[in-house]
Order: C-alpha cells, then structure tokens, then sequence
C-alpha cells in the first residue's frame, strides 16, 4: 500500500491535475490558518486581561474608608473614617486564621529629586506584605522590612523606571535622594508586571512616612492577604466578618453603603474569567463551524475529483485493479494532499501568531497571541480524518462502479 | 478455451425489460482468431462484456480456460481480468497523463511486479507494436493508430489467455484499420487466441472465424479464408 509505486501513481495524478490540487490544499490551508489565527487571537486577547488583571495577587482585600452617609449610634452622618496602627493590630488578632499578610498603605505624591533631575512621583508608606500583594520583583537590593518598621528608617525601595529617569546610567543603590525635603537611602530598585505606572512608584516605612506628617498612626488604606488554601468560599466568609468587624469598630451602620468599602480581587477574578470563558464559547463554536466548512470543501473537491476519474477508474478496473487498490489510490491521494496543506496552513498560522507579539497590544487588546501545538495538530487531523472520510464514500461508490458503465462515461 | 452454454442477458429499460442475449452457445479453442459480426443492436458488445467479466450473464454457464465464471467478487474478477484478458477498445482508453510506457505497464503494476521488471516487460511490447521510440510520449501526443498499437501493447503484456477487441478499428480510417489489422494477424500467428467484435465486413474476414449474431441469437459461425492485412499494407 505505502510502495514507491503508490507514491509515483500519486504524485503523478496531483502534478497532472494541478488546478484540482491546488483547490483542496487551498480550502485545507485556509481552514486550518482561520482556526489558528482565531485560536491565537484569542489567547492574545485572554492575555491582555490576565495582565490587566493578573500582575496582582488575587487572593486580596482592599481595604478603604468612607464617609457614612447614615446616621447611627448617636453619630450625625457625613462623618469621615480614618484608619489607624490599632486597626492593623486587631485585624491581624481577631482573623488569625485568615490573614496571611496585612499591610498599610499610605499614597503621597512628592517631588523627588537626585541631584540635577528632579521629578513628581507617588511614594507608597508599606509595610512588607505589600511586596506580595503586588508581586514586587526585586532587582537589586531589598524590600521594606520589619526593622525598617520598627525603627522608622529613612530607607526608600524605587522603582525601575525611578532608577532611570534619576540616576541615568548610574546605579541608584545606596544614594540618597530628596523625598519632599528629606533624605532617603536607595536600599532597593524592582520591577513589576503591571506596567509603566507601578514602576514609577517609590516604596517606603509607613512607619517613616507617619513620622514625616507629625508622627501620627493615620492609614490611607489597609491590604491583607488571604490565605489561599481558604478558598473562594473561605474568601467569601472572611469578607463579610471582617465588613461587620471593621463596622462594629468604627461604628458604621451596617446599611451604610459609603462608610466602608472592601475590595475584593478574588471576586473581580471571577468575573473576569467568567468573560474569558464567554469569549472562548464563541471561539469554539466559530473554530468548530470553520473546522465543519472545511470538511465540506473538501468533500465537494472529492466527490468532484471521482467523478472527474469515473472513467479512469474504469479503465482501471478493466486491466485489472481490485476495488481496494483503487480505493486505496483515492484515499492516499486525498489524505496526502489535505496533510500536506494543513501541515502548511498551521504553519503560516503559527509564524503570523509567533510575529504579532505585542505589536496588536495597544489598538486591539491581543498580547502576545500563541496557539497551543497540541491543539493546531488535533484541528489538522481532524480535518484530515474527515477529508479521508468525505472521500472514501464516493471512493467506495467509484470502486464498485461496474467498469462497462465506467468506460462508457464520457 | 473459452465455453459458452445458454446465455442470456436482458437490460431494464424503465419498466420495460430488453433481452439482448437469448441462449448463446460456442467456443473458442486456443489459438483461434474469431470474429463477432452483427449489426447494432444485435448483442455483439454485451457479449463481449460478458466474456470480459465486464458484465455479468443472468444465466448460462461460462468458462475461461476450465475456470467458471460465476458470482465473481468484484476483486476475483478484478484479478481473473488481469490474468486471463486483455482489452482493446474503440476509443483506445488510455490514460492520458500516463506516457505510452506507463499506461502499458499499468497491469503488470495491479499484478505487483516490480517496477523495472514492469519497464523492461513494457518496452519489450511497446517495441513488438513498432512504438519504442514514442514510449515516453503521452497518448495526445500519438496518432490514432498509434494509441491503438499502444492500447494492444498493453492488452498483451500480462500475456493473458484471450485478447478482446471491441471494435478496435472503428475510429480509424481504412488504412490505419489494416494497419492495426495486420498486427492483430501477427499476433495471432504467434498463438495467442483473439476475439474481434465488428460491424465492418473486410475487418471480419481477416480473421478466421466470422461468428454472425442477430437479435441475441448466433445465425451463423462459419470459418473463412482468412484476408492477410499485410496485402493492404506498403
């Protein structure tokens, strides 16, 4: 069946009958390109939200206080919620079992500048926690730590891009730069995933920055990691005790919907990727109706292509050709061809992926677009068993043609 | 060689059924160079069909060199036609993207030869039939008698028992005819056993055995002086 002579019979029909060739090919190439492409795009756009969404840990809280907008407990309404040192310590008391790290984080823009260059930046008062809530990087150097705290250092972590704009080509670590009139080491230059902005921001002790602003114990907004292991559930749970906690402490009406606000990114999480999974639906089906046009295109080409070769094959039976052989020629032939051109399709869909990079990321939201290997062969071969399919029923019909009948089509 | 008892054929024609063959008896010894004559209509190419195991009888009995032939599988008949037969027909079929090499080699590649053996074979037959030097040519590359002389190439290079020729000469002119006419002597002359379907008398009466079919019946078999085609030819 895989003689040389099969092979030679093969190729020497395909050579002779180009313009029938090149149609099947093409269809395959385009149906397996149009699935690849769409496959890839896809995982490009599912990217551009995982990055948006992704270069934070997600099992977070945020923490922020309001205004209440209802009286309660003998308080007028209208009255603004701050949040202290005390707050951190009884969280971290009453929620042992959940909180796996809990961190303050207190935002202040300032003017920062290292000799000549000068700038506005954001400076972050945190604690070490932070690092992990925001997947910090660390380049060089170290975070904030417990000592830092402890001792209300006058150390600062900047950001990559700090480092570039102040220092140039110089290394930034262990300088001192001017934050808002006071001076502060470089212990520690990082990166972080989320972008340009959250490498601009430069890091310090939230216990230095309380100290700067008249030592108070003042916190803009509270962040605390959740133990993963608790789950979505667990998640669940520990947000609405900690709502009623932080409400009973603060006195806060229950029904107040601006006193307190918690922000949580597991749940934000979810409702992302119950979008990737819509989009992904819809892939699917498109995906699946292109793989189905294909086999049809295919099946047209070798219903054409037998009857095309009626008299061929009758001929053939005559000098003797069993209903296998001719069959089996046929088939090779059509299997070959839809191999061939799928092979190639898959091909050109993977490279046109593989260039797009992150040139489509601005205008289109698609970063990045891959397609998975495994899942472009399976399209292929999918398409070839049915394009063998499509032709081994008129291959079989042909085959049982009587050769009289056959030799008479004209 | 061949033996034929009480054969009958019929077509359906809508609701109509048209009996072509009504008991058909002869036989061919080996060596014989027979000729079928009738006019159109008269079951001349149904029997050849059926001969050829291209059709099959609705009754009667044949067989082909003490083989029956009956409830063939369409691969059984597959392979008794490439042992047994060899095909001439009038419109030639040949396979037109095959060279005149390829398409005589073609039965021997359905009998699994291999393929140099299958060449040399090939051109040793192309070379009987006087088209060596065209073996690389394809078919509209040739004349009509010389696809003719290919497609006999062919019919012969399995050596089958019988050559079938079905009007063989009836989209030739005249002398192209006795031309083609001639080779088939010769190849006779050389013992193989040939049956030529005709509706031309003077292509008749260069074989040697002229059997007269009319309305699905044989009317007449009767042996001939044989008209030697080499006399018509320069």
């Amino acid at each position: 069946m895989f003689s040389r002579d099969t092979w030679q019979e093969i190729f020497l029909s395909i050579r002779k009958n180009k313009l029938r060739t090149f149609l099947a090919g093409f269809t395959v190439a385009i149906g397996i390109l149009i699935v690849v492409s769409l496959v890839g795009l896809t995982n490009g756009l599912s990217n551009t939200f995982k990055e948006a969404f992704g270069d934070d840990a997600n099992n977070v809280f945020f923490v922020f206080p309001g205004k209440t907008s209802v009286p309660y407990k003998g308080y007028k309404s209208n009255r603004r919620i701050e949040f202290d040192n005390s707050d951190l310590a009884d969280i971290e008391i009453n929620f042992d079992s959940y909180v796996e790290y809990i961190t303050p984080r207190i935002s202040r823009g300032a003017v920062i500048s290292y000799k000549e260059e000068s700038d506005n930046y954001t400076t972050r008062g945190v604690a070490p926690g932070h690092q992990y809530s925001e997947k910090t990087i660390m380049m060089k150097g170290r975070y904030v730590n417990e000592n830092d705290i402890k001792k209300k250092t006058k150390y600062a972590v900047i950001g990559r891009l700090v480092e570039q704009d102040l220092f140039g080509d110089e290394n930034g670590m262990g300088k001192f730069i001017d934050i808002s009139g006071s001076a502060f080491k470089v212990v520690g230059v990082y990166q972080d995933d989320g972008g340009d902005n959250e490498e601009r921001l430069i890091y310090i002790p939230y216990t230095t920055r309380q100290l700067v602003e008249k030592n108070n114990d003042k916190i803009d907004q509270i962040v605390i990691g959740f133990r993963p292991e608790i789950g979505y559930t667990g998640a669940m749970i520990f947000e609405k005790q900690l709502n009623t906690f932080l409400r009973d402490k603060k006195v806060i009406s229950p029904d107040d919907q601006n006193g307190l606000f918690i922000r949580n990114v597991a749940d934000q999480l979810k409702q992302t990727q119950q979008f990737s999974n819509v989009i992904a639906y819809i892939v699917s089906f498109f995906g699946i109706g292109t793989l189905i046009a294909g086999i049809i295109g295919i099946s047209n080409i070798m219903v054409f292509v037998v009857k095309e070769r009626t008299k061929e094959i009758g001929i053939r039976k005559a000098l003797g050709a069993t209903p296998a052989s001719v069959i089996s020629t046929i088939l090779l032939e059509s299997v070959f061809i839809t191999t061939i051109a799928g092979y190639f399709g898959m091909l050109v869909g993977v490279v046109i992926m593989n260039s797009i990079g992150n040139s489509l990321k601005e205008d289109y939201f698609i970063t990045n677009p891959y397609v998975n290997i495994g899942l472009a062969v399976t399209a292929t071969i999918i398409l070839i068993l049915f394009g063998a399919l499509a032709g081994y029923i008129p291959a079989r019909k042909a085959a049982r043609i009587k050769p009289i009948v056959a030799l008479q089509d004209e | 060689m061949i033996e034929i008892k009480d054969l009958h054929k019929s077509y359906k024609m809508g609701s109509n059924s048209l009996h072509v063959l009504k008991g058909i008896n002869f036989s061919v010894k080996e060596g014989e160079l027979v000729a079928i004559m009738g006019s159109s209509g008269s079951g001349k190419s149904t029997l050849l069909n059926i001969l050829g195991m291209l059709d099959e009888a609705d009754s009667g009995e044949y067989t082909l060199d003490n083989v029956p032939i009956k409830n063939l599988s369409e691969t059984k008949a597959a392979i008794y036609r490439n042992k047994f037969l060899g095909f001439i027909f009038q419109s030639f079929n040949l396979i037109n993207y095959k060279t005149a090499l390829e398409n005589v080699a073609l039965p021997l590649y359905y009998q699994g030869m291999g393929r140099k053996e299958r060449q040399e074979k090939s051109l040793k037959y192309l070379e009987q039939v006087g088209l060596k030097e065209w073996s690389h040519h394809l078919p509209n590359e040739l004349s009509g008698g010389q696809k003719q002389r290919v497609a006999i190439a062919r019919a012969m290079v399995a050596e089958p028992k019988v050559l079938l020729a079905d009007e063989l000469t009836g989209a030739l002119d005249s002398t192209t005819s006795y031309e083609v006419m001639d080779l088939i002597q010769k190849i006779n002359d050389l013992g193989n056993t040939i049956l030529v379907v005709t509706h031309e008398d003077d292509i008749a009466h260069m074989c040697k055995r002229i059997v007269y079919l009319k309305d699905g019946v044989i009317i007449k078999d009767e042996k001939v002086k044989q008209v030697k085609a080499a006399a018509y030819v320069q």
